[in-house]
């Protein structure tokens, strides 16, 4: 079997807010990672390193002082060059699934899990009728592991567990092959959370030519998920790895990367010095450098994606075969 | 030293959601209290710190029944305590810089000769940088926020502190320097410390001891219907 090529193909996306006063906040710089269809990618680092910009601009759905430049393909269409109606007419819903933070906030109050779920299937999939309605909704529910019988209720009625799944089927109704998911799994316990990142891992399981983009910043839940990780710091992709390396041995190369895993408190416990850098004043060089117990004077150089990871010294040297063209090869 | 015995609280005295919950923190205890999303800790938590009132049952601080809560507790009981609540946001004023933040509390016991000097040590203690400390809450990430209550909580030198899942909104680095600040604060000063969560894996790393919400209080399926 020939494997089809990457599902989505992100290319030098850079994203920069125009503030007033003429400032500009550098909220994603020169991003650069594919996704390949049945597989999970996380995106991971700190709150306010830039992930959730990165998905907005994958949506088309940025605020209007924002300016955008490289690539990201979807098949043939560059989502960045799209216009707002091919994107509400043929992306969202359709080809991109977007599962929110808050699937609490996301669902609308005053409606039935039930009536937005047959709203959304008949614009998305033109089931017509109202019996056949009904038993698409039931099927898209069972799908989400969502429970039929709860399918009358109010959002306010579900619990955060049985919101998110509401929120899943409504993600997946219009069978669009890459789901973006986006910090899922916030607020919620231990064990949700654990069913929840299972069952977005069963969804992309069940149908292989689908694929799951999640951003995170709950490492253990990335770990038990994801088939590669990227870890971004400062609006820049620093290391794209794979996941059982990355979670297990060797462990990752950047130093930030293993900052983080060593804060685990099943691990070291210990926090990175120091705070991360404002995105609207980033230093030109490595932005990593002032927390970095491996800084030199070559940091004060912008260290490049190289192969794998963007630092002047990686933990470890580079092993051919993780360069992420071919690491899911 | 804080004993809660048989407390039973909620929203509404037919359905409580904590019954008859009973534990006991020794001077200078970590005791991390574990439980599900909805069992009720977190209004456990909020009775221990005398920020809603029981419906039935004893709080002992001290050896001295309480008898007062939130506002009209006497100030020495209230001040005893330091509280983290989960959200940053809805826990800071969104006028306040983070400066008058952290001095709120001094400013509130007439304490103010102390502020400039106080807001310096725990700006230092919590990692805030002094660029930070000019800004409004919208100016700030989530981490800083809590970062900014955290020193707020222990601006008064409390002997107990109540860490309502403190950092599950923050991630692993976050998490890390929070931890390590509170337990910097209970070496110099002996405090007390009341972890509630659900993450079984941090609390144990944290707390000297962890309670499941099973052993310390009724579950709603025993109760009388």
């Amino acid at each position: 079997m020939t494997r089809p090529g990457p599902l989505l193909t992100v290319r030098g996306l850079s994203v920069r807010f125009l503030m007033p006063g003429g400032r500009r906040i550098a909220a994603v710089t020169d991003a650069r990672f594919e996704v390949a269809s049945g597989e999970c990618l996380a995106l991971i680092g700190e709150s306010g390193c830039g992930k959730s910009v990165l998905a907005s601009a994958l949506l088309g759905l940025l605020p209007a002082n924002t300016e955008t430049a490289g690539s990201a393909r979807l098949g043939d269409l560059d989502l960045l060059t799209a216009g707002e109606r091919t994107l509400a007419r043929t992306v969202r819903g359709r080809r991109i699934g977007l599962i929110p933070q808050s699937p609490a906030a996301h669902l609308t109050p005053l409606r039935t899990v039930r009536s937005q779920l047959e709203e959304t299937l008949a614009e998305l999939t033109g089931v017509r009728g109202r019996a056949a309605l009904r038993e698409a909704a039931e099927r898209a529910a069972q799908r989400a592991a969502f429970p039929p019988d709860h399918l009358d209720r109010h959002p306010h009625q579900l619990s955060g567990g049985l919101a998110q799944r509401a929120a899943t089927a409504l993600a997946l109704a219009g069978d669009p092959p890459l789901l973006l998911a986006d910090e899922p799994t916030t607020g919620l316990d231990r064990p949700l959370v654990e069913r929840t990142v299972d069952e977005l891992r069963r969804h992309i399981e069940a149908d292989r030519d689908r694929a799951l983009l999640m951003i995170t910043h709950d490492l253990a839940a990335a770990e038990r998920i994801a088939d590669r990780v990227a870890v971004m710091y400062a609006g820049r992709i620093v290391e794209l790895a794979d996941a059982a390396a990355f979670f297990g041995t060797p462990g990752p190369r950047h130093p930030y990367s293993r900052g983080l895993l060593d804060a685990l408190p099943d691990r070291a416990f210990t926090p990175i010095p120091g705070l991360p850098p404002e995105l609207g004043d980033l230093p030109a060089g490595c932005a990593f450098a002032p927390r970095c117990p491996r800084a030199d004077t070559s940091c004060t150089e912008l260290p490049p994606l190289a192969g794998s990871v963007a630092c002047h010294h990686p933990v470890r040297p580079p092993v051919p075969a993780a360069t992420p063209e071919n690491a899911r090869a | 030293m804080l004993e809660l015995r048989s407390v039973t609280a909620g929203y509404d005295r037919r359905a409580p959601v904590v019954r008859e919950a009973s534990l006991t923190l020794a001077p200078g205890q970590a005791l991390g209290l574990l439980g599900p999303s909805g069992c009720g800790k977190s209004t456990l938590a909020r009775v221990a710190a005398l920020l809603h009132r029981p419906d039935a049952g004893t709080l002992l601080l001290d050896g001295t029944p309480v008898r007062r809560w939130r506002h009209r507790a006497p100030r020495e009981q209230r001040t005893a305590f330091g509280v983290v609540f989960q959200q940053p946001r809805l826990a800071a004023d969104p006028r306040l810089r983070l400066a008058d933040l952290i001095a709120e509390p001094l400013r509130a016991t007439g304490r103010r000769d102390q502020i400039p000097g106080r807001v310096t040590e725990l700006a230092e203690a919590t990692g805030l940088t002094p660029d930070l400390l000019t800004r409004r809450p919208h100016e700030v990430s989530d981490g800083q926020l809590q970062r900014a209550c955290l020193a707020r909580a222990l601006v008064l030198r409390p002997r107990i502190l109540v860490c309502d899942e403190m950092t599950a909104m923050l991630d692993a680095s976050t998490t890390a320097a929070l931890v390590a600040a509170v337990e910097r604060y209970r070496r110099e000063t002996g405090a007390a410390l009341l972890a509630v969560g659900h993450d079984r894996t941090l609390l144990d790393r944290w707390c000297d001891r962890t309670l499941h919400w099973h052993e310390v209080a009724r579950s709603r399926a025993d109760a009388p219907t």
